[in-house]
């Protein structure tokens, strides 16, 4: 799903921060709007592609887009504080200014999925570059089987957006499996790897699209559950991360194997990738 | 070069050479050529009356470059250099944008454009072109030019000389890319005794030809010249054991011929560095001292270096061994992917720049075991 980039290389876009939403100790979403008003009329992007966000005088940092396609006013993005660009970005408050530019990559292949299941399978933030898939489906909800959200995290403290889950699962058609690998006091869900929860996910592996995000060993385990309930290697697909600096398959930075992450991804088919992805090191 | 366009084929004999500089001068270009600068054989801007160098040779064997004088007296003994062309047309650092920031917070964002210089360069080598052109597939994609590349691109004349004399880190005749320039240049000399036979390869490079009002090469000279060629090719020593070489190296990801190799290499970057192909940069921003602007560069970057593979918390290819194949499989693998060749041209820079004389072509025997 290529929609044609309306800002490129650079420079960026002046963009206001809106909101700031602490949503765990270390992950906070910023809401965004392009100063100039044309351009934010004029944005578009897909489930699946990323900003590069840039922090004055520090940096770029790529970051899915996690809000509403449909949503034309702001531009959302779910960010953990970790690197230099990411704990500055976190300090910013309502009013304060940062640089955009995108949307970049290839998203989600949702036209593909075409009134069959849906199955997402996310670890840890993970999450967020998945999150505009489910509000996707379930603002066109007649266009899709079941939808299922699996989502591992580590601690039970870093599952971010707790009341959604619990939304989410009330629905009609929706399944919810959440699994921590430790757990805490009234931890409702699964305690354990999130692959244990497979066995349960209700889904017809004949008419499914699977999509992946999170960390590679997560994935590569999802893989091998999701391919041995009889899901078709080519209904699997994934979100893949690398170092990003141009976002335009330029910088080199993100290339893995033949592919530019950035440009060619970062959502692949698994038949794409699964060869290099049993080395380490690319 | 003297196959297609022999009966076109000038002779501009040596007394002559400074008269082509003098007709590119006119043309507005500014001139880089050969210079001697810290014991290597540079480009930078020749201000006349200085000559070009006259009887300097390379000497380079794996981890080693030495000047040394040939006894002929040629301007063009010298095989390739440290860098050629890559750092006039894709700048070590250079600024894309600069921000403006106001007291209110607000951000201004403008481009940075390169000043228009029209440069020639005197003295560049088949390889130097064939990577110049695997350059161009990289910057200039269809829909994704690169504008500062670009302008440089477009501004750029080129006076390719035929190698007579390969260095013995040199394998260009087997990856196809030398050591006669067969395409890409602007204008194509090939060494004599007693002058240059010359060729035009672009209309700009047959303008400058005409200027110089020359007379035809002999079918002797135009001989001469083929043979050079061919004898500059018959004594490589070193190869590639096949052009593609990419599923013969993505079938041994797990070589142990990898820790072998890394246990050797310094992770210093140099081989990256003098790669005429590799494009990899990074994204840096400065802001200036008192807050009000920040610049966003790019800087030559190296899959070498601990940053190429950042990623939030962990490296990709936090050891040696990931880098090293990175390199080599991207060079020589997955540049089949991404390009429909192999990235490397032959030049053999990487083996005579590397501190410790990691030799690529002998990695690449050792992996393949002579089966590509």
């Amino acid at each position: 799903m290529n929609v044609s980039n309306s800002l490129d290389a650079g420079p960026p876009h002046a963009a206001t921060v809106l909101a700031r939403i602490q949503e765990s100790p270390t992950i906070f979403t910023l809401q965004l709007r392009l100063d100039d008003a044309a351009a934010q009329a004029a944005y578009r992007f897909a489930p699946g592609q990323f900003n590069m966000l840039y922090l004055y005088g520090v940096g770029e940092v790529p970051i899915s887009i996690m809000s509403d396609p449909e949503e034309r006013d702001l531009i959302g993005h779910t960010i953990r504080a970790l690197g230099r660009v990411t704990r500055g970005l976190a300090a910013l408050k309502p009013g304060d200014r940062v640089g955009l530019r995108g949307p970049f990559g290839r998203g989600w292949p949702l036209q593909e999925v075409g009134g069959c299941d849906v199955v997402l399978v996310t670890g840890g933030l993970g999450c967020a570059p998945v999150v505009s898939v489910i509000h996707y489906v379930l603002r066109r909800r007649e266009r899709f089987g079941k939808l299922v959200i699996i989502q591992g995290v580590k601690h039970a403290e870093d599952l971010i957006w707790r009341e959604q889950y619990d939304r989410w699962a009330k629905l009609p058609d929706t399944q919810v499996l959440v699994a921590a690998s430790e757990g805490a006091p009234l931890w409702p869900w699964h305690v354990g790897r999130v692959t244990e929860l497979f066995s349960l996910a209700n889904f017809d592996p004949g008419c499914a699209v699977a999509m992946m995000c999170g960390p590679e060993g997560m994935m590569r385990s999802a893989a091998d559950a999701l391919l041995a309930r009889g899901l078709p290697e080519s209904r699997l697909y994934l979100s893949m991360e690398r170092n990003m600096q141009c976002a335009v398959g330029r910088c080199g930075h993100c290339q893995f194997g033949g592919a530019f992450v950035c440009r060619d991804g970062p959502v692949f088919n698994w038949g794409e990738v699964k060869a290099l992805l049993a080395h380490k090191g690319f | 070069m003297l196959s297609s366009q022999s009966d076109r084929a000038g002779f501009l004999p040596l007394a002559q050479l400074p008269s082509l500089l003098a007709r590119l001068r006119e043309r507005g270009y500014q001139c880089l050529g050969p210079t001697v600068e810290q014991g290597a054989i540079v480009m930078r801007e020749l201000e006349p009356p200085n000559d070009l160098p006259r009887g300097i040779q390379a000497e380079q064997t794996p981890g080693r470059y030495r000047l040394t004088s040939h006894p002929l007296n040629r301007y063009f003994a010298w095989a390739s250099g440290p860098q050629a062309i890559k750092p006039h047309t894709f700048a070590p650092k250079e600024s894309l944008w600069r921000v403006e920031r106001d007291e209110a917070g607000s951000l201004q964002f403008a481009a940075v454009h390169p000043p228009v210089v029209r440069q020639a360069i005197i003295g560049v080598r088949a390889c130097d072109l064939a990577a110049l052109a695997l350059q161009d597939a990289h910057f200039l994609r269809e829909g994704r030019r690169d504008a500062h590349y670009a302008q440089r691109r477009d501004h750029l004349f080129l006076v390719a000389v035929q190698c007579a004399e390969p260095a013995s880190t040199c394998f260009c005749a087997s990856t196809g890319d030398g050591p006669t320039p067969t395409a890409g240049y602007d204008l194509a000399l090939a060494e004599l005794a007693d002058g240059f036979v010359a060729v035009a390869g672009s209309d700009q490079g047959q303008a400058v030809l005409d200027d110089l009002n020359l007379s035809l090469a002999t079918s002797q000279q135009i001989e001469a010249a083929r043979q050079q060629g061919a004898s500059a090719a018959a004594v490589q020593t070193r190869s590639l054991p096949g052009r593609n070489l990419r599923d013969s190296l993505m079938s041994r990801l797990e070589h142990p011929r990898w820790d072998e190799v890394a246990a050797r290499c310094l992770a210093c970057g140099n081989c990256t560095a003098v790669c005429p192909t590799c494009f990899c940069h990074a994204e840096a921003d400065t802001p200036a001292l008192d807050g009000a602007t920040s610049e966003h560069e790019r800087i030559w970057d190296s899959c070498f270096s601990e940053a190429h593979g950042h990623l939030h918390g962990f490296n990709v290819r936090a050891d040696i061994r990931g880098r090293y194949r990175q390199w080599l499989t991207h060079k020589l693998a997955t540049w089949h992917d991404q390009f429909g060749r192999s990235g490397c041209v032959g030049c053999g820079r990487c083996i005579a720049w590397c501190p410790v004389g990691i030799d690529l072509t002998e990695e690449v025997a050792a992996l393949t075991e002579g089966q590509p």
